[in-house]
């Protein structure tokens, strides 16, 4: 059951991306800038970890779960050691994500001869 | 007395032609967007990687014994190592001008930007190319969660809420 959520909602999380593109005519970095800032949002107001307990991989694929992480890491810091946490605390949840592209996209670009 | 067209009443001269004026003049000819079939592609594709990314989870899950919380870290990573090898082969451009959005959103699609940007500009030498420029589209993303995310952890702080929810 839980594939159909996931498929269902990240589906539904990449239409609104669409949407942005078509519609608003946003460039795709206005648009992944925004959805990052939304999941932020939701993550503020305790909306986006409900979304992930009922979505999985449908919540926590797409982008929008970059924001909702980035703020996750920050507020548990700060609960933990006070105000310094919301600056140390950004990057904790989300280092697995960012080290790991700047890792692999390095070792491509040493390995890979560019197409076209 | 510059020309004006029946329609839009705008004036055909080049050299007085606004902006404005040109956008006016193109539009009835710019093709419209098939906004109906881009969404059920987005749709159809961005699920589908959702899907996999579930399957992923659960099998850190199963194999490692892990919670859902801490098998999240290593999906992403296995999703952002399949996207880098697909973007290496080319192979992900080409899904991306079928899917749109549907490989743009997921995670995925911040490893390609990143992974496409640090192949074109390998030319350029390791640090002035690829390190240069590996965050060129995948910075806009980082900064506004990282400022978004400092707004919040201080606004939660100012307002001695607990941290977590």
């Amino acid at each position: 059951m839980i594939y159909l959520w996931a498929f269902l909602v990240g589906g539904a999380i990449c239409v609104i991306g669409q949407l942005m593109f078509d519609v608003l005519a946003l460039t795709p970095a206005h648009t992944m800038s925004t959805l990052v800032v939304l999941g932020a949002a939701a993550d503020a107001f305790g909306l986006y970890d409900p979304l992930v307990k009922f979505a999985g991989a449908g919540a926590s694929v797409p982008i929008t779960s970059f924001g909702n992480s980035l703020v996750h890491g920050a507020l548990t810091e700060l609960q933990r050691d006070g105000w310094v946490g919301v600056v140390t605390g950004i990057f904790d949840v989300t280092s697995a994500g960012i080290s790991s592209a700047i890792v692999f996209s390095f070792l491509a670009a040493l390995v890979v001869r560019p197409k076209g | 007395m510059p020309a004006k067209t029946k329609k839009s009443g705008v004036k055909l001269r080049l050299d007085t032609m606004t902006p404005q004026d040109y956008e006016k003049l193109s539009k009835p000819f710019v093709p419209s967007r098939p906004v109906f079939k881009n969404c059920i592609r987005a749709f159809l594709s961005g699920g589908l990687i959702c899907v996999l990314g579930q399957a992923i989870q659960e099998a850190f899950m199963a194999i490692f014994d892990m919670s859902s919380r801490e098998a999240s870290s290593p999906t992403v990573a296995v999703l952002i190592l399949l996207s880098v090898i697909l973007t290496s082969f080319g192979v992900y451009d080409k899904l991306a001008q079928w899917c749109g959005a549907g490989t743009a959103v997921p995670v995925t699609g911040f490893a390609n930007s990143m992974c496409s940007a640090a192949l074109e500009h390998r030319a350029e030498g390791l640090v002035l190319g690829v390190g240069g420029n590996m965050f060129k589209l995948a910075g806009s993303v980082i900064v506004f969660g990282v400022v978004a995310a400092f707004v919040v952890g201080v606004v939660y702080a100012v307002m001695g809420w607990g941290g977590t929810h």
